[in-house]
């Protein structure tokens, strides 16, 4: 393991892959979450993260073991939970660098009440969703992401029910960015988590990450002639417009002419939640050193 | 007690009974008097029976006693609810005339008419002056000093503005002089002349909760409300942005505790106060912070149960779920607070432990008590003993930092983000030393154990247990929480007359102090254990950790014990013992 050199701003020099731990990730061969680490990994390098300062945070699935393959601090911690989870660091240690990293039932299945929580109070994290339209670690039942129609062990004659449409989501409930990436294209998936974890608020990046295991339509394959970047005029501070290009992500799954959009859809600035605390702090008067007669003569009656 | 005086507000919820008895606490502690509280109300926002007492004495008042020597009745159902408690000796101050009802002569009992209604709606024209009527006639009856009650009635509406004080002065006045006009006293109470102030600060049990997490070193508090655990954040919620905290409401109950877990993992000191529903949610995380050995202080205030039951009503039901809830093998301390003095030294006593073993700790205290209040002794907070995480702190060698270390306390180094080298993943996996996943038979069972080790230490750690009466007694009881108060005060009557009786009050229920218990057990003839829930739940653990099959004595009316209900118990087991030839 490398200890990190801090440079004088403060951010490090490492190579992508001294990002990693020692342990050797346990997916399938072919899995999109190998990218999607990679991808990681170039990210924090680019972007000079401290390890040592930065927390990865993950649920409970396939794609959320991804901490325990990094050499950051990490927190392999509960299906569904991984968000308030690093709300909790965040808020109470703002100077931390946090992640989440997760899969698509962890985040809109069992965990679907904390992101429109965590998206409005914008809260400078990044949330990393890998996609892949299944549950993964519990061997193929259908996910809030899954197309109608997909097989899997619980709906074999296919999944009855519609997708939710996970863009629109993050865009309704206030995330300050909002982007799409695929695996299949690590290079690109790292930059757009890299500028996703400069960006000063609460930042989302939905990763097309397949499961060849288990999903067997929305492959590697489907999407390579699928996928196409938003284009470069796209107004990335205009809400309607990213709401527009959300609206059409699903075509795919029902038109054979349809695009998958890749990129940032929308990015704009709002006060965060931990400048508002702050605040807050500097109204109350708020010490490391309180003095604690003062407080208590607080209590004396009246 | 030289004395020894109880005084019940009742009337209807949102008529000002609970301020009033607030007012008469405020005017008591001022004339350097022990006092405590008792109050209860439904759970509506208005409307339905409330009920405020407050026991004053010159000495240490030991619990909320049986009844009360003067009743307020606002109202008929007042009236006719605490109808039975008028015995001879008692005094009424009543509703009347043009109220509700009329009270018929009881031989013995002292009654005071005071038209309440009448004069607050027709001669202040606000119906809302009744409870300040009704305290100015208190103060005319038995002496409560005037000025002290203004100063509260100033305090109170300070922020309302002067026309809103006078209005109230003014209201006060019209029942002081009622009373001075029409009556004259024929009882023997009155309010204990003023005495040099204690050095002492009054705090409410959720209040006391509140400031001994910031003393204990507290500096993140995720919640969600619910009833009666609520008013912990909001006495924490500009408290503890004074020393840099923050109060974060999060969106539900298991949320809570993962914030509380994800900032306890960052190195600050954090916890969540609940109640039952909110506890259910909560036992999800429970295995987690302790597979990934994370300091977490969970404060139950436990309200009637199950489900939504009666949120601000008396029970101790929760000491299963709490001592039992998660799933697997997870190891955690319970405490329980029995008085509000306790709420603040034991809320500081669960965060040392939770820092010191790294697993969770419940504290656990009751709706009742949430809302008690006393006067307790100024707390010197230099010398309270803050015990801190094992934790890294300077620099390690990654090469050599094993987060999971298997010691033989179970305690190992935790890793805290900014301390170079000491970088890990927690992870509610099976792990081995180096946080490496494992299914292996040898670590599950290494793991386990180093886990449980961590419990073996803590009877010594919180001992002794006090013990309280005769050495070779013939009931000895044991009790927890606040029935302990009630307890005390049967122990000191049953003693006077010539019983001999012992008590045993651990604050640490869970992991059962099973040495203690078992000596104590061994000096009486027998056990007595008397808790406010049906399955006797702290009986029910005696019996499967130690020798001892206690007799049990349950209540669930969502009222607390009397204290002259353990003492009847108390007696009828003595007589049964001394029927049976040995
Ligand atoms: C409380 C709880 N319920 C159920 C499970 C079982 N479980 C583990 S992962 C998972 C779904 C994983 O799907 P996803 O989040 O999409 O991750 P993937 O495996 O596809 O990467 C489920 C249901 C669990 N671990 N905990
Ligand atoms: S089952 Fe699917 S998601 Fe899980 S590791 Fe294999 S390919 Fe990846
Ligand atoms: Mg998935």
């Amino acid at each position: 393991m490398t200890t990190a050199v801090t440079t004088a701003a403060g951010a490090v020099k490492l190579k992508p892959k001294e990002y990693r731990s020692a342990i050797e990730p346990t997916w399938c061969p072919g899995c999109g979450d190998y990218a999607v680490t990679a991808a990681i990994c170039n990210a924090l390098s680019a972007n000079g993260v401290d390890p040592d300062n930065a927390v990865i945070v993950s649920g409970i699935g396939c794609s959320s073991r991804l901490p325990l393959w990094m050499r950051t601090f990490g927190f392999h911690s509960a299906h569904g939970r991984a968000i308030p989870v690093a709300v909790g660091m965040k808020v109470s240690r703002p100077e931390l660098t946090i992640a989440v990293t997760i899969g698509d039932g962890d985040a809109f299945a069992i965990g679907g009440n904390h992101i429109p929580n965590a998206a409005r109070r914008n809260i400078d994290m990044t949330l990393i969703v890998m996609d892949n339209g299944v549950y993964g670690l519990t061997k193929n039942q259908n996910s809030p992401t899954s197309r109608e129609g997909l097989p899997g062990s619980l709906m074999p004659f296919g999944n009855i029910d519609a997708p939710i449409n996970v863009l629109a989501f993050l865009l309704t409930y206030g995330a300050t960015f909002v982007a799409q990436a695929f695996a299949g294209n690590p290079k690109q998936t790292g930059e757009i988590i890299g500028r996703a974890m400069t960006h000063k608020g609460f930042s989302y990046v939905n990763v097309l990450s397949p499961c060849p295991t288990f999903n067997k339509v929305d492959t590697f394959e489907y999407y390579r002639p699928r996928v196409q970047d938003i284009p470069a005029d796209h107004d990335t501070g205009d809400l309607l417009k990213a709401i527009g290009i959300a609206e059409h992500a699903l075509d795919h799954q029902k038109n054979p002419e349809g695009k998958v959009p890749i990129g940032l859809l929308y990015q704009t600035q709002k006060p965060v939640f931990a400048e508002k605390v702050d605040a807050l702090k500097t109204k109350y008067k708020g010490t490391d050193t309180p003095d604690w007669e003062k407080i208590l003569d607080g209590y004396k009656g009246h | 007690m030289a004395i020894d005086l109880t005084i019940t507000i009742a009337g209807e919820g949102g008529e000002g009974v609970i301020s009033s008895g607030d007012f008469l606490m405020q005017a008591a502690t001022r004339a350097g008097m022990e006092v405590v509280t008792f109050k209860s109300f439904p759970s509506e926002i208005k409307g339905g029976y409330a009920l405020s007492q407050l026991r004053i004495s010159d000495e240490k008042i030991l619990s909320q006693g049986d009844g009360f020597n003067i009743l307020v009745a606002f109202n008929g159902e007042a009236y006719s609810i605490n109808k039975p408690l008028l015995t001879p000796g008692t005094v009424l101050v009543w509703d009347g005339p043009h109220g509700d009802f009329e009270p018929e002569a009881i031989p013995g009992v002292t009654m005071y008419n005071v038209p309440m209604t009448h004069i607050s709606k027709q001669e202040l024209k606000n119906p809302i002056a009744k409870n300040m009527v009704a305290m100015g006639s208190v103060a005319g009856l038995f002496g409560v000093p005037m000025d002290s009650l203004k100063a509260s009635v100033a305090a109170k509406f300070k922020r309302k503005g002067q026309e809103v004080i006078d209005f109230n002065y003014a209201a006060l006045q019209a029942g002081y002089d009622y009373v001075k006009q029409n009556h004259k006293k024929t009882d023997p109470f009155t309010f204990p002349p003023a005495r040099p102030a204690k050095d002492v600060i009054t705090l409410e049990g959720n209040q006391a909760i509140a400031l001994g997490a910031v003393v204990a070193g507290c500096r993140f508090y995720p919640v969600y409300p619910i009833t009666p655990a609520t008013s912990v954040g909001n006495y924490l919620s500009e408290l503890i942005l004074k020393v840099n905290g923050f109060v974060y409401q999060t969106e539900d109950e298991i949320a809570a505790i993962a914030a509380a877990i994800g900032a306890s993992y960052v190195g600050i000191k954090s916890f969540t106060a609940t109640s039952g529903p909110g506890v259910s949610l909560m036992t999800e995380l429970l295995g987690l912070a302790a597979m990934a050995e994370i300091p977490l202080v969970i404060v139950d205030v436990q309200r009637g149960g199950p489900s939504t039951g009666m949120p601000t009503k008396h029970e101790q039901s929760d000491l299963f779920i709490t001592a039992h809830g998660g799933h697997g093998d997870v190891p955690k301390i319970v405490l329980a607070a029995a008085d509000v003095e306790e709420c603040f030294y034991l809320t500081i006593e669960a965060f040392n432990l939770a820092e010191k073993y790294q697993i969770p700790v419940f504290l656990l205290s009751d709706a009742s008590l949430s809302l008690r209040v006393e006067a307790i002794k100024r707390p010197d907070i230099k010398s309270i003993r803050i015990v801190n995480r094992d934790a890294a702190r300077s620099a390690v060698d990654p090469k050599e930092f094993m987060r999971y270390k298997n010691t033989p306390s179970g305690i190992s180094t935790m890793g805290v983000p900014g301390v170079p080298g000491s970088a890990y993943a927690a992870t509610g996996l099976e792990h081995s030393e180096d946080c490496g996943p494992r299914t292996s038979a040898e670590t599950k069972t290494n793991m386990t154990e180093k886990r449980w080790r961590k419990l073996d230490r803590i009877e010594e750690e919180t001992s002794p247990i006090e013990r309280e009466g005769d050495a070779d007694a013939d009931v000895g009881i044991i009790s927890w929480g606040l029935t302990q108060t009630m307890v005390r005060e049967a122990v000191v009557r049953l003693r006077k007359k010539g019983h001999k009786v012992a008590a045993l009050y651990p604050k640490v229920l869970w992991p059962v102090p099973v040495r203690q218990i078992e000596a104590f057990a061994a000096s009486v003839k027998t056990v007595l254990v008397p808790e406010a829930n049906v399955q006797g739940q702290f009986a029910e653990l005696i019996r499967s950790k130690t020798s001892v099959v206690p007799v049990k004595q349950t209540l669930y009316r969502g009222e607390p014990f009397l204290p002259k209900e353990i003492e009847a118990k108390v007696e009828e087991l003595i007589n049964a013992n001394a029927a049976v030839p040995a």
